[in-house]
C-alpha cells in the first residue's frame, strides 16, 4: 500500500480551494457550466468507486438520481415538506433500493449485469410515473426555493469532497483491496475468503446514495420536475461515458474525463447550435480513436515524459 | 383471443427491433448503441419515399436493405475493426464500442435532424382487418409477417448454410473459429452488416404504425438491448422468444390490469428471467 | 512516430481554437439588436418545437428585418438572432440562457418551449431582468409564479381552463341530447397528462359526467391498441385523451382501426398540427383537440399565408399563432420604449394593450386571460370551438364515424 503523500494532499487542498471560489469569480454562464461539470464529477466519481475496481458497468445512475430529484419534488410539492428533510430522506431511500438491486444482481456478470441495471432503471421510472398517476395525483411538481446556482454549486462541491475522502479511505482499506481482487478474478477472491457479495453490495449502496443526493441537490435548479425527465436513461449513459473517457482505475480519473468533456460539449453547443449533436458525435469518435486509454492514460504518459 | 393476437403482433414488432442487434452483438461483439438510430433511419427513408413519391414502404424496404447492409459493412470495416484489433480483451472492446457507437448515434441523430426534425407520420395500410374475431391493423399484420419471414430466413441460413455455420462458430468462440480457418474479421463484418440491414428493414416497417422522429432511436436501442440479453446473447431463437414474451406480457397487462403498467411489467419480466437464468433464456454460461 | 506527432498537433490545435471560442465574448455591434432563443432542436420535444416554435421565430425575424429592423430612438436596428439547442434537457437550457445573458449579452430572449422549461428558466430571466412572455406553458400555479417572477408573462391559459373547455363542450352536447353521460378518459403518465387528468376528475364529476374508463399509459408505449380496445369496451359516449404528440397520432389511428364510434373524440397536443390532418384526411373530420384558431379573420389569413411563404411550412392551428403573438408583443413593447431597456420593456408589457393577429391583448397580473381551449377539425381546418374571452368560436359538431 502507498504511503500518504503530502504533496498529493496539498494539491488536493489547493484544487478544492480553487474550486470553492469559482462562484465568486465566474459570471453566470461559466458558473452554470461549472454546476453541470461538478454534478457530473460527483456522479461519475461515485459511480467509479464501484465500477472502477469491480469492472461492473452500472446503468442505474439515472434511477438513483431520479429518486433524489423526484422525492424532493413530490415532498415539497404535495406534502409541504422542507427541502432539507427531503434531501436527507432521498439518499437513504436510494441506498435501500441499491441494496436490493445489489443483492438481486449477485449472480449476474458482464453484459448481463449492464443491461439488468438498465432494465431496472426503466422499470423504476415507469413504476414511479404510474404511482404518481394513480395514487398521488398532482398539479405539477414544483421545487421553488431561494437557492442560487452558487448555493447549488457549493453543496455539490461538498458532496464531491465527501466522495473523494471516502474514495481515498476506501482505496486504503480492506474493503477496497477486496474489491480490486474481485475485479481481477472473482473466483480467486472467493477462495481467499473475501465475502464478495457483501463487498459488492456495500459499494453499490454507496453509489446509489451519492447519486440520489446529487439528484436531490440539483432539483431546485430545475424548479419543475417531470418524472420522465429526472429518471432519464440518458444521464446514466453520460455518467458512464464521462467516467470511461477519463479512466476508472484512478480516483481522479472521472474528474479528468468530465472536465474536457464539459468544455468540448460547451464549445460545440455554443458554436454550432444547428449541428451540435452531429459535432458532439464526431468529437466522441475522435476521443475514442485518438486517446485510447482515456485522459488518465494520456496524463500519465505526459507525466512520465516530463519526469524522463 | 384479443390478447393473444395483439400480443403476438407486438412481439413481432419487438423481434424486428432486436434481431439485428442480436447478430451485431452476438457475433461481431459490438454493443451497438446506434442500433435504434439505424432503425429510425429506415423509418425516415420510408416516410420520405412515401411523402415525396408515394412509394410503398414495402418497396422502400427492398432499397433500404442493401443500402443498410453496405453502410453497416463500411462502418464495421472503417470504424469498428480498428477498435477490435486494438482491444486486448473483451472488456476493453466493450468500453470502446460503447463510446464509439454512442458517438455514432449522435452523428446519426444530427444527420436526421437536418433532413427532417418534425415527426415522420403518414398513413399506410391503416385499415382494420378481422382475424379470428379480433380487429387488428393491416400495417401491423404486414410487419408481423415480415418479422416471421426474416426470422425464419435467418434461422435457416444460420443452421443450414456454410457461411451461416461460420457465423455461429464465431458467435460461440472467435478464437476457436480462427483455429479452424474461419476469417473471423470477415464473418464479423458480415454479421454486423446483416444485422444493420435487418434493423433498417425493421424501421421501414415500424414507421407504418409508430410515429417516429429523429431523436426517438434511443428508446428502440434500449428495448433491443433488453430483448437480446433476455433471450441470451447470440441466439436468434432466444431473441425471438423474448420478443414474443414481452409482446404477450405487455398486451395482457394492458388489457387485464392497467395500460399504465405495461412497460413496468415488461421490465419486471426481464428482471425475473435474469434472476433465474443469469445468462438469458438460451444463453451459454461461458461467454 | 509521425502519426503521434500528427495526432498531437491536431489535439493541440483543437484545444487552442476551442479555448479561444469558449472564453470569447462576441463584440458589440451598435447597429443591431441581439435577440436570443433557446429551444429543443433534438430530443423528445423537438418534433413539436420545430412545428410551433422554430418557424415563428424565423418568420418574425425575417419580417422585422425586411422592413428595416426595430425602430428605436437612436435609429432602426436589424435583429441579430442567436439560437441554441437545449436538446430537451433543462440543464442544457439553463446553461444556454446563461450564455445568452452573460456571454452574448443579448438584448432580449424569446421564451422557452414547454411548461417545464419556462419554469426552469424563469429564475435566470428574473435575475437578468429579461421579460419572459411564456407561450407553450400551461399551469395552475400562474399566480404564485408571476408573484415570484415579476417579468414572467403567461399567454396560453391554465390547466383548469383547458379541462373546463372540454367539460363545457361535453355538457353542451349532452344537454342537446347528442351524447350521454359516459366519458372514457385516458392520459399519458407524464407531468402534463397527470396534471390534466387530475384536474379533470373532479371537474367532470361535478358536471354530472361519468368517467367509465380512466387509465394512463406510459410515455413511449409502442402499441396503444389495448388502451383503445379497453376504452371501446367501456361503451362510452365521449372519448378524452390527455395525450402528447406521438400518442395523439397513435391513438387516433387505433380509434380508426377499432372504429370507436363516439360523437365526441378529443386528443390533446398535436391534434392541431397540419400533419395530423395530412395523415388522416377526412377520417378525422369533427375530431376535437387542444387549442384552436379562428382562421377566418383577415389577420389570421395573412399570418398563415406569410408563414408558408417565409418558412416553407404550414403553421399549426393553435400555439403557432400564440407564439407569433408573443413576438409581436415583444416587438411592440421594444419599439414603444424605443430602447433596449429590459425593465422598461417589462413595464411596458404590463401597462399597455397590444394589437396582434389574435386581436387586442392585455395582461392583468402578468396573465393574458384570452386564449383558445378547444378546437375541432371541420372540413380540413382546425377551428377554435371553445375559448376564454376570444371571439369567433365555431359551433361544435358531432362526429359521425371515421370516413
Amino acid at each position: 500500500m502507498k504511503q500518504v503523500s503530502w504533496s498529493g494532499i496539498v494539491l488536493a487542498i489547493i484544487l478544492f480551494a480553487l474550486a470553492a471560489i469559482v462562484p465568486l469569480v465566474a459570471n453566470g454562464y461559466h458558473l452554470s457550466v461549472a454546476v453541470t461539470a461538478i454534478m457530473y464529477v460527483a456522479l461519475a466519481t461515485s459511480w467509479a468507486l464501484f465500477s472502477g475496481p469491480t469492472h461492473y458497468i452500472s446503468l442505474a445512475s439515472g434511477a438513483f438520481f431520479g429518486v433524489g430529484g423526484y422525492l424532493v419534488a413530490t415532498g415539497m410539492s404535495d406534502y409541504d415538506q422542507s427541502f432539507w428533510l427531503m434531501a436527507a430522506i432521498a439518499p437513504v431511500v436510494a441506498a435501500i433500493l441499491a441494496t436490493l438491486i445489489g443483492l438481486a444482481t449477485l449472480r449476474l456478470s458482464g453484459v448481463y449485469f449492464v443491461i439488468f441495471t438498465l432494465g431496472l432503471a426503466e422499470m423504476v421510472r415507469n413504476l414511479v410515473s404510474w404511482i404518481q398517476n394513480n395514487f398521488l395525483g398532482s398539479r405539477g411538481l414544483y421545487v421553488l426555493t431561494d437557492f442560487t446556482e452558487a448555493h447549488i454549486y457549493w453543496m455539490l462541491l461538498a458532496v464531491c469532497v465527501v466522495i473523494y475522502i471516502f474514495g481515498w479511505w476506501l482505496s486504503h482499506s480492506r474493503l477496497g483491496f477486496a474489491l480490486r481482487i474481485i475485479g481481477n478474478d472473482e473466483a480467486v477472491a472467493k477462495h481467499v475468503g473475501i465475502n464478495t457479495a457483501l463487498s459488492k453490495v456495500v459499494l453499490f449502496m454507496t453509489t446509489g446514495f451519492f447519486a440520489a443526493l446529487v439528484g436531490a441537490i440539483i432539483a431546485p435548479r430545475y424548479s419543475y420536475i417531470e418524472p420522465n425527465q429526472v429518471f432519464s436513461p440518458e444521464l446514466s449513459f453520460l455518467v458512464v461515458i464521462m467516467a470511461l473517457i477519463g479512466g476508472t482505475n484512478r480516483l481522479w480519473g472521472p474528474l479528468v474525463g468530465v472536465i474536457p468533456f464539459t468544455i468540448i460539449w460547451e464549445i460545440i453547443s455554443s458554436n454550432f447550435s444547428n449541428f451540435s449533436t452531429l459535432f458532439l458525435g464526431l468529437a466522441f469518435l475522435l476521443i475514442v480513436y485518438v486517446i485510447p486509454n482515456g485522459f488518465v492514460g494520456l496524463l500519465e504518459k505526459w507525466g512520465r515524459r516530463l519526469r524522463a | 383471443m384479443d390478447i393473444l393476437i395483439s400480443g403476438l403482433l407486438l412481439g413481432g414488432t419487438y423481434a424486428l427491433i432486436a434481431m439485428g442487434l442480436n447478430l451485431q452483438y452476438g457475433v461481431a461483439r459490438i454493443m451497438n448503441l446506434a442500433n435504434g438510430e439505424m432503425l429510425v433511419l429506415g423509418g425516415l427513408a420510408a416516410f420520405w419515399m412515401f411523402v415525396a413519391a408515394e412509394i410503398s414502404p414495402l418497396l422502400t424496404m427492398l432499397i433500404v436493405a442493401p443500402l443498410a447492409f453496405v453502410g453497416n459493412w463500411l462502418i464495421y470495416v472503417f470504424l469498428l475493426k480498428p477498435l477490435v484489433r486494438r482491444a486486448k480483451n473483451q472488456g476493453q472492446l466493450e468500453v470502446d464500442s460503447i463510446l464509439a457507437t454512442f458517438g455514432m448515434s449522435f452523428i446519426l441523430v444530427g444527420i436526421m435532424v437536418m433532413i427532417r426534425s418534425e415527426y415522420f407520420t403518414y398513413s399506410f395500410l391503416a385499415n382494420p382487418f378481422e382475424i379470428l374475431g379480433s380487429t387488428v391493423a393491416e400495417n401491423r399484420l404486414v410487419a408481423f409477417g415480415a418479422a416471421v419471414l426474416i426470422g425464419l430466413a435467418l434461422y435457416l441460413w444460420l443452421n443450414h448454410s456454410r457461411p451461416g455455420m461460420a457465423v455461429r462458430a464465431v458467435s460461440v468462440s472467435p478464437d476457436a473459429a480462427k483455429l479452424v480457418g474461419i476469417n473471423v474479421e470477415r464473418i464479423s463484418a458480415l454479421a454486423f452488416a446483416l444485422g444493420g440491414a435487418v434493423t433498417g428493414v425493421g424501421g421501414t416497417l415500424i414507421s407504418t404504425f409508430i410515429t417516429l422522429d429523429a431523436s426517438v432511436g434511443v428508446i428502440f436501442t434500449m428495448k433491443a438491448l433488453i430483448i437480446v440479453i433476455m433471450g441470451g446473447v447470440g441466439e436468434i431463437r432466444g431473441a425471438i422468444l423474448a420478443a414474443l414474451i414481452l409482446g404477450l406480457v405487455e398486451t395482457a397487462v394492458a388489457t387485464l390490469i392497467d395500460p399504465g403498467l405495461t412497460l413496468a411489467s415488461a421490465y419486471l419480466i426481464f428482471l425475473l428471467i435474469l434472476l433465474f437464468r443469469p445468462q438469458g433464456l438460451f444463453g451459454r454460461r461461458s461467454t | 512516430m509521425k502519426r503521434r506527432t500528427f495526432n498531437k498537433a491536431i489535439a493541440k490545435g483543437i484545444a487552442t481554437a476551442g479555448l479561444a471560442a469558449f472564453l470569447s465574448t462576441t463584440s458589440w455591434a451598435a447597429d443591431t439588436i441581439k435577440i436570443g432563443a433557446v429551444w429543443p432542436k433534438t430530443g423528445p420535444l423537438a418534433g413539436g418545437a420545430t412545428v410551433t416554435q422554430g418557424p415563428n421565430i424565423e418568420m418574425w425575424v425575417k419580417q422585422v428585418n425586411a422592413r428595416g429592423g426595430l425602430k428605436l430612438k437612436d435609429g432602426q436596428k436589424m435583429i441579430e438572432l442567436i439560437e441554441y439547442d437545449d436538446k430537451t434537457n433543462p440543464g442544457e437550457h439553463i446553461k444556454a440562457v446563461q450564455r445568452l445573458a452573460t456571454q452574448d449579452k443579448v438584448d432580449f430572449i424569446i421564451a422557452p418551449y414547454g411548461t417545464g422549461f419556462n419554469i426552469a428558466a424563469a429564475p435566470i430571466y428574473a435575475k437578468y431582468g429579461y421579460p419572459q412572455i411564456a407561450v407553450s406553458a400551461i399551469s395552475d400555479k400562474i399566480e404564485e409564479l408571476t408573484a415570484r417572477y415579476p417579468n414572467l408573462f403567461f399567454t396560453l391559459g391554465t390547466t383548469t381552463a383547458f379541462v373546463e373547455g372540454v367539460r363545457d363542450i361535453l355538457v353542451d352536447m349532452r344537454d342537446a341530447g347528442t351524447i350521454g353521460n359516459k366519458v372514457a378518459m385516458i392520459n399519458v403518465a407524464d407531468a402534463f397528462g397527470i396534471e390534466l387528468a387530475d384536474a379533470a376528475r373532479p371537474i367532470f364529476a361535478k358536471a354530472g359526467l361519468e368517467i367509465v374508463y380512466d387509465k394512463s399509459y406510459p410515455l413511449g408505449t409502442p402499441d396503444l391498441s389495448p388502451v383503445m380496445k379497453g376504452a371501446k369496451a367501456s361503451n362510452p359516449d365521449a372519448f378524452v385523451a390527455w395525450s402528447y404528440p406521438p400518442d395523439t397520432f397513435g391513438l387516433t389511428e387505433q380509434a380508426v382501426i377499432e372504429n370507436l364510434d363516439v360523437k365526441a373524440f378529443y386528443t390533446a397536443v398535436a391534434t392541431c398540427f397540419p400533419a395530423y390532418g395530412g395523415k388522416f384526411g377526412s377520417k378525422v373530420n369533427n375530431n376535437l383537440g387542444a387549442g384552436g384558431v379562428n382562421p377566418d379573420t383577415p389577420e389570421m389569413k395573412a399570418y398563415f399565408k406569410a408563414h408558408k411563404e417565409l418558412t416553407g411550412k404550414d403553421a399549426d392551428f393553435w400555439a403557432s399563432a400564440n407564439t407569433y403573438v408573443s413576438l409581436q408583443i415583444l416587438e411592440q413593447a421594444i419599439e414603444g420604449v424605443g430602447a433596449s431597456d429590459k425593465a422598461a420593456v417589462s413595464q411596458y408589457i404590463k401597462d399597455n394593450t397590444f394589437k396582434t393577429i389574435m386581436g387586442d391583448i392585455k395582461f392583468e397580473n402578468q396573465f393574458s386571460n384570452r386564449f383558445w381551449t378547444v378546437g375541432q377539425w371541420q372540413d380540413g381546418v382546425f377551428r377554435g370551438v371553445k375559448s376564454v374571452n376570444v371571439d369567433g368560436a365555431a359551433s361544435v359538431r358531432a362526429k359521425s364515424g371515421w370516413n
